[in-house]
């Protein structure tokens, strides 16, 4: 065998060696127990402190709050949303206590208008809707209900009011085309508002023979866009033409 | 910032040392393919640049880990990748990749070819000169006829393997981009033999330039026809590089996939100077319209007859415009590739900083670092005889 | 998976193909010794199960398999979430680091859309330009997708991020070497490098929670239920009633991440 082979078998022999004396004393414990990771990490996550209690455990000590606020339309709004976060003072009740928040803006964090919010959760113009006045005085926190029955539509449909403001039908009131019975104002799913169902309701203003402003787009019912009813296709509260 | 990046994206992960550490690896890659030409291919021509390429390829070897190293979240914990690497990943491999062509191959190579050297500078030499060479030769001073062949022997099989794995080094690297699904740049199967092409058109580019230095500032005569021949492999690794891309590109725009309008974006806006400007005309279609109109190896004298002078100054500026074009290419993939959000709505921007540990000042360093290891190999290892004659060819090993 | 039949399986493999490996080296320097035993052998450490209890006592994680659901017509962008997250989970309160964040997205007449998430959500969202222009508009909710085939995973250099027997993928503070890739590999941007621990940050689904039997901060500060979480497979809870009368959608299926994130009412332009 040539000399060099020796050699560099040495000098290989080492450097593995030395890798696995390395390995062996490098590895973590628990590193290959459950995968191809360190087991022990898990505990070290799971020892993480919470700041969120959770609402069952405010209910303990809540209980009547927790079960009128249960019975209510914030019934899935939790403790904790609004309080902040409770568990230092779950562990600790009387030295720390949660906030109880007072001001309009942290109502409005969910409730002011937005076109991006679904449509029909309630929503109010912060700047015009009873400025300056807290909401709990009108309205109770754990049982949220409108005091009065809403007057304008607007109340409840803002993006349809914010859309109809700017289109060229805003000079039309909802009840142009709408007829709303009171009930539906109690209970506005149960009672619907009507809508128009003949092409010849817009066509009071939109026909080719209808008596209104010249500056009125015109088409003929005959023709135009059968079979359907207009708002099949266009928007009334916001109408595409210029 | 335009259009909408994810908050998570504001932080660009990956700055210029990634941008680095593939341009380094492409480097000893191209440097080690060039040194195989001469001893696995039989191109005797390039023989005066055989031990110039593999310590070359040493010297950025060794450094091609570092900005990888500085750029850790914790360096301290890098040992981890050697002792529980995880299979699954492309990065993982790095430590195998590593070690093996640094000790099997190229230190191997480089000591088989240098050991006879070796034995003879220990005999020469003097006082810790001796034993360093006496240490380097590991003891193994036999240099019998018999013992010699077994170096030769020994020494191309490394070659043999050596060329696999230096396809393996850069290829790896080009796969650990190329393998990230998540993002529409990166992601692609050409990836690795891009980087794998252009990896051998930077090495063939800067051992020309640095046998054209070394030899000029040794006032030695340059070898032309060693010139010619680099010139020629260079002009075909340059072509077969720009093909690739091209072919990426086109196939890219033709099936026109979700993220191409993003990607227009960043071509046409981020990485305009960098890919149009510096990657593609000055590092790429310069070079290859000046390397073949003079080019003797593609047609006898060339398509333009020049005087030697001429051609070495051109093939000089050719490859250091090469070399630009090829940090750039490194430059748009890594930062390309982050300067758009994976939401594909919206482009970030990339400002370097000129300190700092991920800085400017630290990558140009880690940039001149391989030249001076080089420095230090070629004076412990001189690739090539200092006999009084200009004109004598270097000691084959 | 049973464990001590896997290691001892392979245990017997690591003595056989070192000692075939030493053999080989030394007999043959310098042929090709192939690459790829050591390698293979290399990555499954395997260190004898010992305490491996990975979890507080009284939890089997191989009893669960979480999911969260996310009902996108029912949010209303109020980042409650987003700030219940960072408090419980110590994210940075700086705006670029978030483990939860709500993008408003604004689809205009012309296709065109614009996507926003000033500061996550949480200082809120300013009015629309153009209102007139609007087609439609939302708020979505994101997060890390606890992907069942997670690219962050299989990436990590040095298993420092993996998912647990109960699905959820989790980061090894203590391991994480700060190399990156995972931020590089996940397709949703849901994970970051925290400033001051240098090592990948993500959502947990408030793991230390979960063990405890409560849910999410997030889940549990949602006011308008949102967000649905529970098990995704056989088990009766909130989020299986979720997926039985909704059509569930995940985010860049294509990608076959698998992720176990199940969007309700989604919009195609969602990304």
């Amino acid at each position: 065998m040539p000399q060099q082979v020796p050699r560099l078998a040495a000098v290989f022999a080492v450097a593995v060696i030395g890798l696995f004396v390395a390995r062996s004393l490098l590895v973590p414990d628990t590193f290959g127990d459950l995968g191809h990771y360190r087991a022990a990490a898990i505990d070290t996550i799971v020892a993480h402190p919470k700041e969120y209690a959770g609402h069952q455990e405010c209910t303990m000590c809540h209980r009547p709050i927790a079960e009128q606020r249960a019975a209510s339309n914030h019934r899935g709004v939790r403790c904790e949303v609004c309080h902040g976060p409770a568990a230092a003072h779950v562990a600790n009740p009387l030295e720390i206590k949660p906030a109880v928040p007072r001001e309009r803006d942290l109502c409005v964090l969910c409730h002011a208008y937005s076109p991006s919010r679904p449509t029909g959760f309630p929503q109010i113009d912060s700047v015009t809707h009873n400025p300056r006045m807290p909401c709990a005085g009108c309205h109770e926190p754990h049982a949220p209900e409108p005091p009065v029955t809403p007057r304008e539509c607007s109340a409840c449909h803002g993006q349809i009011a914010n859309q109809l403001a700017v289109s060229h039908h805003a000079e039309l009131n909802c009840g142009t085309c709408h007829e709303a019975p009171k009930e539906h104002r109690d209970n506005p799913r149960a009672v619907r508002p009507t809508k128009p169902a003949e092409r010849s309701f817009c066509g009071t203003c939109h026909a080719a023979d209808a008596r209104s402003s010249e500056r009125i787009p015109r088409i003929d019912l005959r023709s135009h866009g059968q079979p359907y009813v207009c708002w099949q296709c266009h928007y009334p509260h916001y109408p595409e033409a210029r | 910032m335009q259009g909408y990046i994810y908050p998570n994206e504001f932080e660009l992960q990956w700055s210029l040392l990634i941008v680095l550490y593939p341009y380094l690896t492409g480097l000893v890659a191209g440097a080690f393919i060039l040194a195989s030409l001469e001893r696995v291919f039989n191109v005797k021509e390039v023989q005066p640049t055989y031990r110039l390429s593999l310590l070359t390829a040493l010297a950025f070897l060794l450094v091609a880990p570092l900005p990888l190293l500085a750029h850790l979240g914790h360096p301290e914990r890098s040992y981890e990748i050697f002792l529980t690497p995880n299979t699954n990943s492309a990065m993982a491999m790095f430590g195998f990749v590593y070690a093996w062509y640094l000790a099997v191959v190229l230190l191997l190579e480089v000591w088989f070819d240098y050991r006879k050297d070796m034995v003879l500078w220990a005999r020469e030499s003097r006082g810790v000169r001796r034993w360093i060479y006496y240490v380097l030769t590991l003891g193994a001073t036999d240099i019998s006829e018999k013992s010699l062949r077994f170096d030769d022997s020994a020494g191309r099989w490394i070659t043999v393997i050596g060329i696999p794995s230096a396809f393996l080094l850069h290829g790896y690297v080009g796969f650990i981009f190329g393998s990230i699904k998540a993002n529409p740049w990166w992601s692609s199967v050409l990836m690795p033999v891009v980087f794998l092409f252009s990896a051998m058109v930077s090495g063939i580019a800067l051992v020309l330039v640095l046998y054209m230095l070394t030899t000029m500032f040794r006032w030695r005569k340059i070898d032309m026809a060693c010139l010619d021949k680099l010139a020629q492999f260079l002009f075909y690794a340059l072509v077969v590089d720009f093909s690739l891309e091209a072919l990426d590109f086109i196939h890219r725009l033709y099936e026109s996939e979700e993220s191409i309008e993003i990607l227009r974006q960043l071509i046409e806006s981020r990485l305009f100077i960098s890919l149009i400007v510096l990657q593609v005309v000055m590092g790429t279609v310069i070079p290859l319209i000046a390397l073949a109109l003079v080019s003797p190896g593609l047609k006898k004298g060339g398509f333009l007859r020049t005087p030697p002078e001429l051609r070495q100054i051109i093939y000089l500026v050719a490859a250091v415009f090469i070399q630009i074009g090829i940090f750039s290419i490194r430059w748009n993939v890594v930062i390309g590739g982050q300067l758009f959000s994976k939401s594909l709505r919206g482009l970030t921007v990339y400002k370097v900083e000129l300190l700092g540990i991920e800085g400017l000042a630290m990558t140009i360093g880690l940039l001149l670092l391989p030249f001076v290891i080089l420095w230090v190999l070629v004076k412990l290892l001189p690739p090539w005889s200092d006999g009084p004659e200009p004109d004598t060819p270097p000691a084959s090993g | 998976m049973p464990e001590s039949p896997d290691t001892i399986e392979r245990d017997a493999e690591r003595t056989d193909s070192d000692s075939v490996d030493r053999r080989e080296f030394l007999r043959d320097l310098l042929g090709a010794c192939s690459a790829a035993a050591p390698v293979l052998w290399w990555g499954t450490v395997s260190v004898p199960a010992a305490a491996a209890q990975g979890a507080t006592a009284g939890y089997d994680p191989t009893e669960h398999r979480y999911g969260m659901g996310i009902d996108v017509r029912k949010c209303i962008g109020c980042a409650r979430c987003v700030v219940a997250c960072k408090t419980e989970n110590d994210v940075p309160e700086e705006p670029h680091f978030f483990n939860t964040w709500i993008e408003r997205y604004v689809i205009r007449r012309d296709h065109e859309v614009d996507v926003d998430s000033p500061n996550g959500g949480i200082d809120g969202f300013p009015p629309i330009a153009e209102p007139a222009t609007v087609r439609r508009t939302f708020f979505v909710p994101k997060l890390c997708n606890h992907c069942d085939n997670p690219p962050c995973v299989q990436v990590c250099p040095v298993g420092a991020t993996f998912i647990t027997k109960d699905g959820v993928v989790l980061v090894d503070e203590g391991y994480c070497i700060g190399c990156r890739y995972c931020v590089q590999a996940c397709p949703y941007g849901a994970r970051y490098i925290h400033p001051e621990k240098h090592v990948a940050g993500k959502c947990t689904f408030c793991y230390h929670r979960l063990v405890d039997g409560l849910v999410p901060a997030c889940v549990e500060v949602c006011p308008t239920g949102a967000r649905i979480f529970g098990e995704v497979e056989e088990r009766a809870t909130p989020l299986a009633r979720f997926m039985q009368f909704n059509d569930v959608q995940v985010l860049k299926g294509h990608l076959n991440t698998k992720p176990k994130a199940y969007y309700a009412n989604l919009d195609g332009e969602v990304r």
